[in-house]
């Protein structure tokens, strides 16, 4: 079995699981993406675990009051999705990794550092924060035109909401202009960092199905040496977070 | 008189503009026991009689994510790094609201402990110093830092004086240091008497012995901070 060695409050640890993650700016298609190979996955009969940015109970609850009440500065934006996220990787990423499991997630680390970055903090402070977290086994990285996102985006639904369309950063009073300028920022971060960090890139303009099989060739020799995780499921206590 | 030639341990907060800040900060650190909020209500009466304006400030105290923090430690819900980046949020929430507006407005704050509790709490927890130091490089450099230090001993009957038990936290109880309340206490708190008095080293902190008698302690901060603040 594979093992990483990876750092993380000072000790030195390994793990046997698989750690997927796809990232790309709003209206990208990661989402979808994602969803395809973790079917496919499943359908292979490996046990999968799915998580997404931002769905932690506690934190979200004081992320919400902060965010209404637009008292956040980007520093504490910062910390507060970075303690929204540990809690999330402490609880469910790491211990799964841990147990050898599979873990997809829509959007990692680097989300925080584009987003963070954008908003104008210090690059090698937000990612000192983040260097808890374990460096993914792959990143898929959707890369599309911002016009071609954000007409997605903008298409399905009428109101953005403020720290989405990136308000807080002053660009633009119009929250269509500036959630436009917003996603070229982090495009640009994206872009920027895809070399450095060895994301897989995925041109998010092909038909879905042309991604899904590129990204389905590719896992498929990260899986060639990884034991899957073998559990009785007949007994098992079905939880969030795992489907059938 | 103290020259500050930089304004942040690290990389600051660099989407702010500022120069000088026209106040003072000063912090006093020392364990729960050690006498700190006793000194800075003293503290306060003293520079406010003198014609300064005091804004005093403590660590959980912000709206953002105290709460949070509360109901996480009710319940030990949380994993460690977790909870000390909810400290490091509530911390930069203070710093940004509260700390630097009063000192941009010339007020003298006077800070109930500053990120070296958080930093001594977390390091006992086995958290590297390194990312700790470049996590709290946003952190402002106060003007003074006085430690109060008291001894482990001094602090347990403190403790049973104020509140007639020993705290789950103050305790160091997650630690599982021992099931044993009164050992975990003892070997906590010389584990964070360790760390201080490390941190005491790298960061210029000014040591004041704790066990004295409260009068002449204030006596001593005085006297400090006239030394080296031109008041």
């Amino acid at each position: 079995m594979a093992m990483r060695k990876v750092k993380e409050l000072g000790i030195n640890k390994t793990y046997p699981g698989k750690l997927l993650i796809v990232e790309g700016i709003d209206g990208s298609g990661k989402s979808t993406q994602v969803y395809l190979l973790k079917r496919w996955l499943e359908e292979h009969g490996y046990t999968v675990f799915f998580t997404e940015w931002n769905s932690s109970d506690l934190v979200k609850d004081a992320t919400r009051k902060a965010k209404k009440k637009n008292m956040l500065t980007p520093t504490t934006f910062s910390l507060i999705h970075a303690a929204d996220f540990a809690d999330r990787y402490e609880r469910l990423i790491w211990p799964h990794l841990k147990a050898g499991y599979i873990v997809l997630a829509d959007r990692y680390i680097y989300t925080a550092y584009a987003r963070d970055i954008a908003r104008g903090v210090d690059p090698a402070w937000v990612r000192n924060i983040y260097s808890f977290a374990v460096k993914p086994t792959a990143a898929f990285y959707f890369q599309v035109p911002v016009d071609v996102g954000v007409s997605r985006i903008l298409r399905g639904r009428t109101a953005l909401k403020y720290h989405e369309a990136g308000m807080d950063l002053g660009l633009s009073n119009d929250p269509a202009e500036s959630f436009k300028l917003f996603q070229g920022i982090i495009k640009d971060q994206y872009d920027a960092m895809a070399d450095k960090e060895g994301f897989h890139i995925i041109d998010g303009t092909l038909p879905i199905e042309e991604q899904q099989q590129q990204m389905r060739a590719m896992v498929e020799v990260m899986l060639r040496r990884y034991k899957p995780v073998i559990y009785n499921r007949s007994s098992a206590n079905h939880e969030e977070g795992y489907e059938k | 008189m103290i020259q500050k030639d930089k304004l942040f341990y690290g990389s600051g907060l660099p989407y702010l503009k500022m120069d000088k800040l026209p106040g003072y900060l000063i912090v006093i650190e020392g364990a729960d026991g050690s006498g700190r909020s006793t000194q800075i209500n003293m503290l306060k009466d003293w520079l406010e009689s003198r014609g300064h304006a005091v804004l005093d400030t403590g660590l959980k105290r912000s709206t953002l994510v105290g709460g949070t923090i509360d109901e996480a430690k009710k319940g030990n819900l949380l994993g460690r790094t977790t909870l000390s980046l909810l400290y490091a949020t509530d911390f930069g929430d203070r710093l940004e609201n509260n700390i630097i507006p009063a000192l941009e407005a010339g007020f003298i704050v006077l800070a109930d402990r500053y990120i070296f509790t958080l930093m001594a709490r977390d390091m006992v927890r086995g958290a590297r110093r390194a990312w700790l130091k470049e996590m709290f490089g946003f952190a402002l450099i106060p003007d003074i830092v006085f430690y109060l230090q008291v001894s482990p001993d001094v602090l347990l009957h403190r403790a049973f004086m104020q509140y007639g038990h020993l705290d789950y936290w103050e305790s160091g109880m997650d630690l599982g240091i021992s099931p044993d309340m009164f050992k975990s206490f003892k070997q906590y708190q010389s584990m964070l008497k360790d760390q201080f008095d490390n941190l005491a080293q790298e960061y210029g902190f000014i040591i004041m012995d704790g066990s004295m008698d409260i009068e002449t302690v204030q006596q001593r901060l005085r006297e400090e901070i006239l030394e080296r603040i031109d008041l």
